[in-house]
This record gives C-alpha cells, structure tokens and sequence, in this order.
C-alpha cells in the first residue's frame, strides 16, 4: 500500500472532485507550487496510485435513456459457467459493465439502450440467449443520486 | 441527438481509455490533421458527448481493498421522503454511487472500504441507520470490466 502524506492527499481529493483541473489550478488549490504539484503527480502515477485519466461520456446526449442494471444467479453445476457467460457477454455491444460478485448475484451487467422497446430487443435476443443463466433480474435506473467515484481519502 | 461517424467512436474510445490523448497523437492514430480532430473533439463537447475527464485511481494501492453494491428497500414508504434518505446517503463518504432504481430494490448503493471489518462498521453505524431503510442486500464485487459500450457498432438510426 502507498502511504499518502498530506500533500498526496490535497491532490487526489483535488483531482477527485474536479478531472478537468489544469496544473496550475490543482497546484493554487492544494497551495503548493506547480513544480511540486507535477512531482508529485508524477510520483503517484509511477507507482499506480494514478491509473490514468478516462473521458465521461454521456450516453444520454447520444440517445441511450435506458439504463439496466441485469444482476444474474448462474448454473454452477456448470463448471465453465462464469468464463462462458462472460465471454458471450462480451459480444453484445449494448454491455457497458461485467462485474462479478460474491453473494446472492453471480454476474452484473450494465445495458444501455435506446428507449424500453430498444432494451426489450436487446434482453430478447441477446441476453437471454446468454449460457447458463439461472435466473435473472433487471433494476432500471430512474436516476443517478450521487456518482462521484470518488474515495474517502 | 448528435450523428456520429466512425471516426467519432474512434476518438471518443480514445478518450475512454486515455482522456489525455492530444489532438495531434489522435490524429496521427487516425490519419487526420490535429485541428480536424480538435473540430471534432469540440463538436462532442457542445453536444454534451463529451463531459469532462475523470482520474482512476487504483483501490488496492490506496488500501481500499473491498467493494460492496447494495440493494437497498425502503421500509416506509410516504412515511419517509425519498428526499430525506436520498440526502443521508449520498453524505456518506465510503457511498459512491446512489441509484434510485426500479425493480426488487429502490436504491443501488456503491461502497468502498478498507476490508471487510471496516465494511460492516460502515454498514451498521451508517446504513442500517439511514432513514427509512428497510431490506438490504449486499454483494462483494469480486472482479469489474468496463466495456468500450454502444461505440463500437453503429449508433443512432
């Protein structure tokens, strides 16, 4: 585990709140000159503290309004279950997320899709011809409360 | 709604990946100049496609070793405003994400902790105490894949 001093710690909560913030605003935030803000950026990157940087897409500006939320119990009397269910999954364009769990769900998917008739063709013809499915259940998104990603640093 | 080619997707995969790619190496990627891929790029930011960058940061390196979705049921409903348990929750600063949702559950929650003890202090001093909750499930997260999502084929249509 990397130890965070304060400084560290000024920084990722800067750059949790605000991914836009250029050097020179990050560094006037944290209070620290932008040659410290950059070696310090640098550190955290070399030792994985920092992934990267990803862009935010809103889905909904490109017509996706339909937000599922697919939690899937799987056949475990089938040895391959997870790595075939999986695998399928991957091909169906409209799966943003492949998580898998320990607990009553087995695997979660996440499917956008253009409106409700959209997402019944999609959970139709793709999802459940998915292998080994046991059951499954949606959660349809209303609406996003909080989605910060951000940690308790 | 905005039309998208396939050298849009190309960009914004791009970016999904790394938002920190400039104009030029895209261009380059794509054989494209750096000012037609920036008319591009701007295009998707005053559409709204573009919305900004995030930082990943990594879990494990930081000491957050445990990720936990719940699925919350608000035990009484009308009696407590979704307003009232909505505020508390997103409060919270272990709680990520807060979903109103539709189905078996009325909340999604997201929550990071250091391991599992830290996790059940969390879910007993915090979440059992919001207001309203009634039925809680909880699932570890054991493993997560991001999908590139509807970019790859065409969109719209």
């Amino acid at each position: 585990m990397f130890a965070l001093d304060d400084t560290d710690r000024r920084l990722l909560r800067q750059l949790q709140a605000e991914g836009d913030a250029g050097l020179a605003d990050l560094a006037a935030r944290c209070g620290v000159t932008v040659a410290t803000a950059s070696r310090r950026l640098a550190r955290l990157e070399s030792a994985g503290v920092i992934e990267g940087y990803e862009a935010v897409i809103d889905w909904r500006a490109l017509g996706f309004a339909v937000e599922v939320s697919l939690r899937v119990n799987l056949d475990k009397t089938q040895p391959r279950a997870f790595d075939d269910f999986i695998t399928a999954a991957r091909d169906i364009p409209e799966v943003m997320d492949i998580q898998t769990f320990l607990g009553r769900v087995d695997v979660r998917l996440t499917v956008l899709a253009r409106d409700m008739r959209h997402y019944q063709e999609i959970y139709r013809d793709r999802i459940l011809g998915l292998p080994h499915i046991n059951d499954i259940e949606a959660l349809v998104l209303v609406s996003d409360v909080k989605n910060s990603e951000s940690l308790p640093l | 709604m905005i039309a998208l080619d396939d050298i849009d997707r190309r960009i914004l995969r791009a970016l999904m990946r790394d938002a920190r790619r400039s104009a030029g190496a895209l261009g380059r990627d794509l054989g494209l100049s750096q000012p037609a891929v920036w008319r591009r790029i701007r295009r998707l930011q005053d559409a709204g496609v573009l919305k900004g960058r995030r930082v990943r940061l990594n879990l494990d390196a930081l000491g957050f070793g445990v990720t936990v979705f719940l699925g919350v049921k608000l035990a009484l409903k009308g009696r407590v405003g979704l307003g009232d348990f909505e505020r508390a929750a997103s409060a919270i600063p272990e709680v990520q994400l807060v979903q109103h949702v539709l189905g078996r559950y009325d909340y999604r929650l997201r929550v990071v902790a250091r391991d599992l003890p830290d996790f059940e202090r969390v879910l007993r001093r915090r979440i059992m105490t919001l207001p309203g909750v009634g039925d809680v499930e909880a699932n570890v997260l054991l493993s997560n894949e991001r999908r590139p999502g509807p970019l790859r084929g065409p969109l719209g249509g």
